[in-house]
């Protein structure tokens, strides 16, 4: 018995040992989203390209998971990851936009110019969509499966790796609803 | 000359307008003040993460201040305004952790380690006092099985007959001479 209580402290410094180093390797920017798993935030917010109309969550069921992405042409990154996101439109995968805190006539010209990977795009000028969502910095990408609950969380530019991770998820949530 | 002194001076004068800016909230009275002031900095900005809401100057933390300030003037209670932001920053956002099944041992592993030593202590100190000689069990085993381990089935503590008790006093005497 003696014995053993002699290593208990080695034992406790190769625990927290283990533990520590572990901690190292996380990304502390990664946070996890508070939202995942609950449904959609409601709200009522123009559309960018026809301020007339009115958008709400139920315009974002199409009856299949989607992306949602927040962008702004403020924000480098979001260009970074527009042709990426061109290319998973091209795919048939269904992107809906929230264009935030952005001027309208900036992003009007950003979609005609790098063309529009976008479904519909919800113009969010305030950031009361955003702050709802839990936005802390564009670009921020969410798979929503076809109920409208938010499944996955990204923050940053989605590129060829990200992708296949959100693919793989889009086709989990599919085959789910298959079955 | 002058355009040089001018890049020098105008970002001075911006900063110091930014600095201003921050503090354009108006307040019903003081105690409201207050809990802006408590809030903001016991909520952490998602952006800057070593920050606080009311040290952060990234957009998001004017956004989230406008936010408090926007509930404080809806007699929103400081539980209300703290849940908002969890339910849409996750915990993160909170610099003092609250209390439940994944952050007890934030608040109370310290106070077990700290009953965990005492305990060490207590067992220690009993243990020497019940042997006033001062000769702890340990080094008595040792010692013994050092100097005879030709007869370790009789080296335990309480199992010395009465002459290798007798032997033992001669060779402590020894030591002491």
């Amino acid at each position: 018995m003696r014995r053993f209580v002699v290593f208990i402290p080695l034992v406790l410094f190769f625990g927290l040992g283990i533990l520590l180093w572990r901690g190292l390797q996380l990304d502390p920017s990664e946070l996890p989203s508070a939202l995942i798993d609950k449904p959609m935030p409601t709200f009522s917010l123009p559309s960018l390209q026809t301020p007339d109309k009115t958008l709400t969550e139920q315009d974002l069921k199409f009856g299949e998971p989607v992306l949602l992405n927040v962008w702004a042409t403020w924000c480098p990154s979001c260009k970074a990851e527009h042709a990426q996101l061109n290319r998973i439109a091209e795919q048939g995968v269904k992107i809906v936009g929230i264009n935030y805190k952005d001027d309208r006539g900036k992003a009007k010209v950003w979609l005609e110019k790098y063309l529009n990977p976008y479904m519909v795009n919800i113009y969010d000028e305030k950031g009361t969509l955003g702050l709802d969502l839990g936005v802390y910095g564009a670009p921020e990408t969410y798979v929503i499966d076809a109920q409208g609950v938010i499944r996955y969380k990204h923050v940053g530019v989605v590129d060829a790796r990200v992708w296949q991770q959100l693919e793989a998820i889009i086709a989990k949530l599919n085959n789910g609803e298959a079955s | 000359m002058k355009w040089l002194l001018m890049s020098f001076l105008l970002p001075l004068l911006l900063t110091v307008q930014v600095q201003a800016a921050i503090d354009t909230y108006e307040f019903r009275d003081e105690a409201s003040r207050e809990r802006f002031r408590q809030l903001t900095e016991e909520l952490r900005c998602p952006k800057c993460q070593n920050q606080n809401l009311a040290d952060s100057n990234s957009p998001i933390a004017k956004d989230l201040r406008t936010e408090v300030h926007r509930m404080l003037g809806e007699n929103q209670s400081d539980d209300e305004i703290v849940d908002f932001m969890v339910a849409r920053y996750g915990e993160f956002v909170l610099y003092k952790p609250r209390k439940n099944a994944s952050t007890w041992i934030l608040w109370y592993g310290p106070f077990v380690l700290l009953g965990v030593g005492v305990a060490v202590l207590l067992f220690i100190a009993r243990r020497k006092r019940r042997q006033p000689a001062g000769i702890d069990r340990a080094d008595a085993d040792n010692s013994e099985v050092e100097l005879d381990s030709s007869t370790p089935s009789e080296t335990a503590v309480g199992c010395l007959s009465a002459a290798e008790q007798q032997r033992l006093n001669e060779l402590l005497q020894g030591d002491k001479k």
